[in-house]
């Protein structure tokens, strides 16, 4: 008998403080204050920890590839043309509404414009990286959790736990993963987490020359990146594919999206 | 470092726009295999049990080889998932730690329930008897063998054997629903992958079992005529034409549920849908020609004609023996085409990159061919130890 009544009383003890977590958790989610953005961004309401996102306004963005090669040396990203964490399209539409579109090596060495002058609609730059999606695909297909979601938001891979199936590239719907050809495990953008940690900017925002990539806490209604959003008409890649992106842009175009 | 000469020449031939880490197509020949020897598995499986539990007696003949076709692919089934990974060493983790969000994690569960519970027991029930009489005839070494595998039990009374009859339809009524997860699981490994609008579709999972089926029953049609040749034994013709009957309908539901796939694409006609008609005229020979042509049409003809007309044994041997092979290479292309083209085009939807294989290599068609042998090997030793034809038959 006396088995049973603790049975019963911790069975109700249960209940009881999961009903308190639960109801703490929708007060909070009810007084937070960043709720619009959140919804922007896809996420559910956090603690009160950094959730970081990225902005490019693309009409600032002229196409140098500093990014992208100041990624590739900062991350010991391999330098062959075929796998890049961070990396620029080139878009040119003809009068005739043929969109063009390239990334030699991921336009490391700059561009050059593949129509002629006189034909050109418009031309256009996109700088590209993981987009640190609050509802990655990545993170949710990796076979043994090495893909993860840091605290703050960025979408991270363990190197010494990622069996490289190669499964999270398949799943990235912006091919913003590679698997690395001497570790043989998945690489991706960390928004240079070693930088941020310690209070910089990632790589490819610090070396922008003109200020066209920002990056900052979406938990933050200080923050550059918060102001950008809500000043800017912003959007993000294939938003249709519910993933959440973290990466916003400003003007970007119809072709591109 | 690796090497790189392979995405230099991928490099040249792209054709219009990729993402730069596109170059590299990420699953190979070896993928392919995964899900192909899987499917055999499945659909050799769901063979035997049309035998057993819808008491097709017309199939007795091939029981046991379904059952041990079966188990000697699954035996294979996971080798070029592993061959294929980045760090194989690591391998184990997926099961030690594996992240249940993951239909690949969850894969290996499924695979363990399917080789352990249901395929090793039912093999295990299925020659129990003869296990234990094989232990007391046989001389020498392989004495022991057998009474390893009685795991200690020798009790063949009647009533013990009845019991292996009965738990043995109870393993084969849970195998029919495990052999369907097994290969829908794998379907579903493609068709849950929102990014990839070429494997996200709904109807993935359905039509990776019933090409499962197709290519399980054509497996062993091919081998039951093998085998008999080999023993030079008489082909009982009822049974091939049961198989050939079952293989007909089965392969007219496959066809149907993936031409339903290819019509409600074409119909909606969603923004992936411009690269995707380019990529199926890329993929005509693989797709058009020995996929649907090869592989289905010419083998859904030669057996339809034998539902009404019934020629020769002589022809209809030759043909079954054909239309086995028919199917076993169409049902190849057609992993081919959902793996290799799937990750032809770019997800931006503006271009193509290419696959060539070596043939040496880690990933090469080298390695492919051995895999693809080994459950073959298998299979022999099996019947050298499992003869189903020295089995008693009440």
């Amino acid at each position: 008998m006396e088995k049973e009544n603790t049975k019963v009383s911790s069975r109700r003890d249960f209940f009881k403080k999961s009903g308190a977590i639960a109801g703490g958790l929708l007060l909070v989610s009810m007084l937070d204050p960043l709720k619009q953005i959140k919804a922007l961004a896809g996420e559910k309401p956090k603690g009160k920890g950094a959730w970081y996102g990225i902005g490019v306004d693309l009409e600032k963005c002229i196409g140098c590839g500093s990014c992208a090669k100041a990624c590739k040396t900062e991350n010991n990203v391999p330098k062959e043309p075929f796998f890049f964490r961070s990396w620029v399209e080139q878009y040119s539409v003809t009068a005739n509404g043929v969109v063009k579109v390239q990334s030699p090596n991921g336009g490391v060495d700059g561009f050059k414009q593949p129509v002629l002058d006189k034909e050109i609609e418009k031309s256009f730059f996109i700088p590209k990286s993981c987009n640190h999606c609050a509802k990655s695909p990545c993170e949710q297909v990796c076979p043994v959790g090495a893909t993860f979601i840091s605290p703050d938001g960025v979408v991270l891979v363990d190197e010494t736990y990622c069996i490289g199936c190669g499964y999270c590239v398949q799943a990235c719907p912006y091919a913003c993963r590679y698997l690395h050809p001497v570790k043989h495990t998945a690489d991706k953008c960390t928004l240079c987490y070693h930088r941020i940690k310690k209070g910089l900017a990632p790589a490819c925002i610090t070396v922008c020359p003109t200020g066209a990539k920002i990056y900052g806490d979406l938990n933050d209604k200080n923050s550059d990146l918060v102001k950008f959003i809500k000043e800017h008409n912003c959007t993000v890649l294939k938003p249709h594919l519910n993933t959440k992106p973290k990466f916003f842009y400003n003007a970007l175009k119809e072709e591109a999206e | 470092m690796g090497n790189f000469e392979n995405l230099y020449q991928a490099l040249q031939q792209v054709d219009g726009f990729i993402y730069p880490n596109e170059i590299e197509l990420r699953w190979g020949i070896l993928i392919v295999l995964y899900p192909y020897i899987t499917g055999l598995v499945a659909g050799a499986f769901i063979l035997a049990s049309l035998n057993r539990v819808f008491n097709v007696k017309a199939l007795n003949p091939i029981y046991e080889i379904s059952l041990l076709a079966s188990f000697s692919f699954l035996l294979v089934a996971t080798m070029p998932l592993v061959a294929h990974l980045g760090r194989p060493d690591r391998f184990y983790e997926m099961l030690m730690t594996p992240h249940f969000t993951s239909a690949m994690a969850i894969f290996g569960f499924v695979y363990l329930w399917y080789l352990m519970v249901v395929l090793l027991l039912e093999i295990w029930f299925d020659y129990r008897r003869d296990i234990v009489l094989w232990s007391n005839e046989k001389k020498g070494p392989v004495k022991y063998i057998y009474k390893i595998l009685t795991l200690g039990v020798f009790d063949i009374s009647p009533k013990a054997v009845k019991w292996d009859e009965k738990i043995g339809y109870i393993i084969t009524v849970v195998g029919i629903p495990s052999a369907f997860l097994l290969h829908g699981y794998v379907g579903f490994i493609f068709g849950s992958l929102k990014a990839n609008p070429w494997w996200s579709s709904v109807l993935m999972p359905v039509v990776f079992l019933f090409s499962a089926m197709v290519s399980g029953i054509s497996l062993v049609l091919f081998l039951y005529m093998v085998i008999s040749w080999i023993r030079k034994q008489k082909l009982d013709m009822q049974c091939l034409d049961t198989i050939g009957k079952f293989l007909f309908y089965i392969l007219i539901m496959d066809f149907t549920l993936e031409a339903l796939d290819q019509v409600h694409r074409i119909y909606v006609s969603e923004e992936s849908f411009d690269i995707i008609s380019i990529l199926m005229s890329k993929l005509f020979v693989t797709l058009t020609i020995m996929q649907v042509l090869l592989g289905t049409l010419v083998p859904v003809g030669i057996l339809g004609f034998f539902q009404f007309h019934k020629p020769n044994e002589i022809i209809r041997k030759i043909s079954y023996f054909l239309v086995s092979i028919l199917v076993l290479v169409g049902i190849f292309f057609m992993r081919w085409n959902v793996v290799i083209g799937g990750q032809l085009f770019s997800k931006s939807f503006l271009g193509f990159t290419t696959y060539k294989a070596s043939f040496f290599g880690a990933e090469g068609f080298g390695i492919a061919i051995l895999l693809m042998a080994i459950p073959f090997g298998i299979l022999a030793f099996m019947l050298w130890l499992l003869p189903p034809w020295k089995k008693t038959h009440e």
